[in-house]
């Protein structure tokens, strides 16, 4: 079955086909970064109007990048949620039409189902069951997965995602948005000596997040330190982000290796925006492998929003026989444990 | 003769109308906040009632604008995605001019009149143009305008009609300002109706003026609200 993922959940625009037996034939992305930078963040109806500017192009170049035509899709997957209810909206509109004019079937996919299955697109995939950890600037939450759809939520963030925290800190730091890569880049020059900032709820039992305290804690060094112009020294931004990046590092480590040894599962994934951050990688990959545990991710690219995830998570609900009505309903919230299960849970064949 | 689909989803209403040999079928409904769920299957059932396929259009006609952000999107969307499912070109076609259409065809327009046309749009603005009656044909006088409704009655080409020469139409019209311009009738009620596009977009087809759906954009008319810009400090 060849799928035809799209993704506009937020602020990228992304295509791709795959195909149940192939792997993944193509895929594109539009991101919208440059628009939204200059605001400091997502201005909503400016995504919205770029995803119905760039949808149609961006499946013209992966049908062409993959030598297919419209009449070789199958079927269409397309988010419907969670996400900004207007940027749903057109790719749900697109892909629920095309799917009613090539008379094939479409579906709807949670787009952090998408991310927790990405890692699948890699060579090689995490077996069922692991403990995946998704952490974006919208999510963070620790989820114990038995196969697609057997979600149950062991944990999650109380207050601000992972994500946000970064794109809060960088603000402070007078930093672009998006903030996770700038922080990360600026704390390489830090000195982890200098600041030590709280690690929040690891002394508590439990699973559960909170960045809230973190967030006022830098803000308040940010204060302490300031020149002039409200701002610290080149330096000491350097080493603020440094020891942010630290604490949110150390906290997530924490609470995953947590999260393993309250299941006993011996496989982690970690998928969102925030599973790019290099830091978080290797910080994981050396706690995990004291517990004999692995560490999953998947490749830069689809770490971020992108249709490659759709199209796969959709491709597994399409095939299970799930499928959507006419009507184009979408879901801006949406709690990640209320998806159907499927009953099939073999992992399926890897991308290679 | 030319099939043609035409749909709008500008206001809280789904509108579409279907162009069959000469014939005009057409089905609305009052549908706020449930545009995306009533559409297709509502283009299914009139398609499937008159036995015409997707493929058997000559365009699809979508309400550019001004309207709804959301709705002119959603329209557009669908509109984007059958069209580009079986290859067909889309025709923009503007919610203020075939309203304006819509007031020609109550009759209550001679020829020669002016028909001012407004939408409510929000943040105490209004979008507006004016078309005059020629011949049948509501032929736009200005172009289209977004601003405060202060400044629609001092516009030139309103400054010179007489009242009995004018007709006002559309929901802008409950402002103050558009209320104290004299006119012959107002009809406030009148919407944006996927008949009444019909006419422009055979025009617009016989021209030639039609666009791939992967060129094809909503009227949003304003561009710049108020998003504020981050200051950096360094």
């Amino acid at each position: 079955m060849r799928v035809l993922g799209i993704e506009t959940s937020c602020d990228e625009t992304g295509i791709a086909l795959y195909d149940s037996e192939k792997g993944l034939l193509g895929h594109s992305l539009f991101s919208q970064i440059a628009v939204h930078s200059e605001y400091g963040g997502v201005v909503p109806e400016l995504a919205s109007r770029d995803h119905v500017r760039k949808t149609l192009p961006l499946i013209n170049e992966v049908l062409a990048s993959s030598g297919l035509t419209k009449q070789d899709i199958d079927a269409v997957a397309y988010t419907s949620g969670p996400g900004l209810v207007g940027a749903l909206m057109v790719g749900a509109c697109i892909g629920r039409a095309l799917a009613y004019g090539w008379n094939v079937p479409a579906v709807g996919v949670h787009h952090m189902e998408g991310h927790l299955l990405a890692p699948m697109l890699e060579d090689t995939p995490p077996e069922f069951p692991f403990v995946a950890l998704l952490v974006s600037g919208g999510h963070t939450q620790l989820v114990q997965v038995d196969g697609i759809g057997h979600y149950s939520l062991l944990g999650e963030s109380l207050d601000d995602a992972a994500g946000e925290a970064f794109d809060k800190a960088a603000k402070m730091l007078d930093l672009d948005y998006p903030g996770g890569p700038q922080v990360a880049r600026l704390a390489e020059q830090g000195n982890p000596e200098r600041f030590t900032f709280p690690r929040p709820m690891v002394d508590r039992p439990g699973l559960d997040f909170s960045f809230s305290g973190l967030k006022t804690f830098t803000l308040n060094t940010v204060a302490e330190h300031a020149l002039e112009d409200g701002l610290p020294d080149d330096q000491t931004c350097a080493d603020i982000a440094c020891a942010f990046q630290e604490a949110v590092v150390d906290t997530l480590v924490i609470k995953c290796r947590r999260a393993l040894q309250q299941t006993g599962f011996k496989t982690l994934v970690i998928a969102g925006g925030v599973s790019a951050n290099t830091r978080l990688r290797e910080r994981l990959e050396a706690a995990l492998a004291k517990i004999g545990a692995k560490v999953f991710y998947a490749r830069h690219e689809f770490c971020t929003d992108n249709g490659a995830m759709i199209a796969y998570a959709g491709c597994q609900r399409l095939l299970a026989g799930q499928t959507e009505e006419l009507g184009v309903s979408v879901t801006p919230r949406w709690p990640l444990d209320t998806l159907e299960p499927l009953d099939d849970q073999a992992a399926p064949e890897s991308n290679s | 003769m030319s099939t043609i689909l035409a749909v709008d989803t500008s206001c809280d209403a789904c509108s579409i109308a279907l162009l069959k040999d000469g014939q005009v079928y057409a089905e609305f409904i009052q549908a706020p906040r449930q545009h995306s769920q009533r559409l297709l299957p509502m283009i299914d059932a009139l398609l499937k009632k008159h036995s015409v396929d997707l493929s058997d259009l000559d365009a699809i006609a979508y309400g550019r604008g001004p309207g709804s952000f959301t709705g002119l999107r959603i329209c557009l969307s669908v509109v984007q995605g059958l069209a580009f499912s079986v290859d067909l070109p889309v025709i923009p076609v503007s919610t203020l001019h075939t309203m304006a259409v819509g007031a020609v065809n109550t009759g209550l327009a001679k020829d020669q009149d002016l028909i001012l046309v407004a939408l409510d749009a929000r943040m105490e603005e209004v979008y507006w143009s004016l078309y005059r009656l020629q011949d049948g044909q509501a032929v736009p006088v200005t172009e289209e305008f977004v601003c405060s409704p202060s400044d629609v009655p001092g516009h030139g080409d309103l400054g010179f009609v007489a009242a009995q020469n004018l007709i006002k139409v559309g929901a802008g019209c409950h402002y103050p300002a558009l209320e104290g311009i004299d006119a012959a009738s107002e009809i406030r009620e009148l919407l944006p109706r996927a008949e009444h596009m019909l006419g422009l977009a055979q025009y617009a087809l016989k021209e030639g003026q039609v666009h791939m759906a992967e060129n094809s954009q909503p009227v949003y008319l304003r561009d710049s609200v108020a998003w504020k810009k981050r200051q950096r400090i360094r």
